[in-house]
């Protein structure tokens, strides 16, 4: 009895540090979670936030044998020549022009791509289309490039097609200036139609089908259907691929636009990426190409950071 | 009923067509390529080879093949899909799973969630990368190919979520049974990830197979090129200073169903992964994008 009251005793004594206890304890216990992350958090640091800092160098006249620290500061200097000259302004218009007809295509191609597939029944034709077509979106520009110079040339494939059906002179693709963005933004759509509508099909599996036979009994035929269920049904999922596209609109893809073009139509194909890479790697004008990199990077921040938040808004979107 | 309407049944046919040729329009640059691959040296530079061969002869593959440089890609390119996508793996599982706790048991992984986060939304750029990879001495050496990428943010997201969809009832067995974290995420969470671990690993691969700029621009010497860095140059650039060196080679490399070969083996791997890569995929992709 005296036993068992001492212990009581003592149990109300150690009551106040009781929860510290369980803290530490809990601390030792997540620690593994911390040394798990251990590996992710150092690679992070050093290939994602030491290069941040390395954009000092876009307000210094960087020497790479001086270093950070050696090079001297110029302030706003490289920023003022690249919104100064005529042929820097290009490239920012370019880079645009080519993101934009790529977002607007983006968008409607496979939106009426899987609107077309979702009325196939047969689900052998189904999976058979679907394999194909997402295809492309695996291989890379490196491929799709090498074999896209090879028909657009003047003798290629396409044209001998298009000479023998239309009878027209053949077009020089990849060669001027205007064509060349065609071919981008028309075999950007073609990579990746196919596997953008992988999420349209996921949401239009997720539509009520309730609603459709409603709709038949109120007599509703297939084109008045995606009319008034099937599209409104998709707009948040829209909305979402829109905005955030739109928070891309700086990247209008270095691979493709690398693998495709050639001095020929530097004028109108070059973009941001692609004139960073010139000027920074191979002229070796680092500071310069820096800023030119720091203003895609800043830009773009606030774009992606207003996509998500509108997404967010319209379409309760949320990547967690 | 509507099936039945006559004007459904036209837009049928129109539809079935149309997805029809979508999808050959899709093959058809594939079939045109391996189809020169195959044809007689005459036929493809004159460009009457279409959809099939003409004068078949598998003379390209067998000059690809005894190029010895071409070879050396090829390994490089195994070397590093295989390791690189192994070391991205168990960076990604690790992370992935201290991410996938409740906030209440695991505070710090706001902190952390954001520190891998915000690199999605914001990064240095190119040229602070290229100067801190020179400053690192790694230009040259595999790792350069394989570590910056390693932390993918969007693989640990997708992988996260998986994690949190399993039953919180096994992980609360396991810690009964005297499991502590790490031996959960081993008997437990992996087991039962395997799809969506086999899906991201498939994704890594085929990234790493298809990398090529980090080759280009950080391999000095070209006996360190991926594959697919050397066929950029090869067939995109058509810049031969720097993989040939025997004027015999320089005639064989630049003839076009070379070309076609040398394509058609560097989309082989993704080829043969593709069948069990669709498998999977969609899948893991909804889940990562559509949240109710």
């Amino acid at each position: 009895m005296k036993y068992s009251s001492t212990q009581a005793v003592e149990k109300i004594a150690s009551a106040p540090s009781l929860p510290d206890v369980r803290k530490s304890r809990k601390w030792r216990r997540t620690i593994v979670l911390d040394l798990l992350l251990l590996p992710a958090v150092i690679l992070t640091f050093v290939f994602a936030y030491i290069p941040m800092s390395g954009l000092v160098i876009a307000f210094q006249d960087y020497k790479p044998w001086l270093g950070f620290a050696k090079s001297s500061w110029i302030g706003l200097e490289h920023f003022e020549y690249l919104f100064s000259t005529k042929e820097n302004m290009q490239v920012i218009w370019n880079t645009l022009i080519i993101a934009g007809m790529k977002v607007v295509g983006g968008l409607i191609a496979p939106l009426v791509f899987a609107l077309l597939l979702n009325e196939v029944r047969k689900a052998a034709f189904k999976r058979t289309v679907q394999t194909f077509v997402y295809l492309p979106h695996f291989l890379s520009w490196v491929i799709l490039g090498g074999i896209l110079i090879d028909m657009l040339s003047t003798k290629g494939l396409i044209n001998q097609f298009l000479v023998a059906v239309l009878h027209i002179e053949p077009i020089f693709f990849l060669g001027e200036g205007n064509w060349f963005r065609v071919v981008v933004v028309v075999s950007d759509i073609w990579k990746e139609f196919g596997f953008g509508a992988i999420i349209f099909l996921a949401s239009l599996a997720g539509i009520n089908p309730s609603l459709y036979e409603a709709a038949e009994v109120d007599g509703a035929n297939r084109w008045q259907q995606t009319w008034s269920i099937t599209l409104p049904s998709l707009i948040p999922i829209m909305i979402v691929v829109g905005t955030l596209s739109l928070g891309n609109i700086l990247n209008a893809g270095f691979d493709q636009i690398f693998n495709l073009y050639n001095a020929l139509v530097f004028d109108k194909g070059d973009i941001i990426d692609t004139f960073v890479y010139r000027v920074g790697i191979v002229d070796g004008k680092f500071g310069f190409s820096a800023a030119v990199g720091l203003f895609k990077s800043v830009v773009g921040f606030v774009l992606i950071v207003a996509a998500y938040r509108a997404a967010y808004k319209f379409a309760n979107y949320r990547i967690f | 009923m509507y099936h039945k309407t006559n004007s459904y049944k036209v837009f049928s046919i129109f539809n079935y067509t149309l997805l029809a040729v979508l999808s050959l329009i899709c093959l058809i640059p594939l079939i045109h390529i391996l189809a020169v691959s195959f044809s007689g040296k005459a036929p493809a530079n004159a460009n009457l080879v279409g959809l099939l061969p003409v004068q078949f002869t598998i003379d390209a593959y067998s000059q690809t093949l005894a190029n010895e440089n071409f070879l050396r890609s090829l390994w490089v390119s195994f070397v590093r899909t295989g390791l690189g996508t192994l070391i991205s793996m168990v960076v990604v599982i690790c992370a992935a799973y201290p991410l996938s706790k409740e906030i209440g048991n695991f505070k710090r992984k706001k902190v952390y969630t954001w520190f891998f986060v915000f690199t999605m939304l914001f990064n240095g750029g190119l040229i602070p990368f290229y100067i801190l990879i020179q400053n690192l001495n790694m230009m040259n050496t595999l790792w350069v190919l394989i570590l910056p990428g390693a932390v993918s943010v969007w693989n640990i997201i997708l992988l996260l979520n998986f994690f949190k969809n399993v039953p919180k009832e096994l992980e609360e067995a396991a810690f009964i049974d005297g499991a502590g974290y790490l031996r959960t995420l081993v008997s437990v969470y992996l087991p039962v990830s395997m799809p969506a671990i086999a899906t991201l690993s498939l994704f890594a691969m085929v990234g790493h197979w298809n990398s090529w700029f980090d080759g280009m621009i950080f391999m000095t010497d070209y006996k360190n090129y991926p594959l697919a860095t050397f066929l950029q140059t090869i067939i995109v650039q058509q810049d031969f200073s720097k993989v040939s060196v025997r004027p015999e080679d320089l005639e064989n490399i630049s003839q076009r169903t070379v070309k076609a070969a040398q394509i058609f083996i560097g989309m082989a791997p993704i080829l043969l992964v593709y069948p069990f890569l669709q498998r999977f995929f969609v899948k893991g992709i909804v889940i990562g994008a559509v949240k109710e």
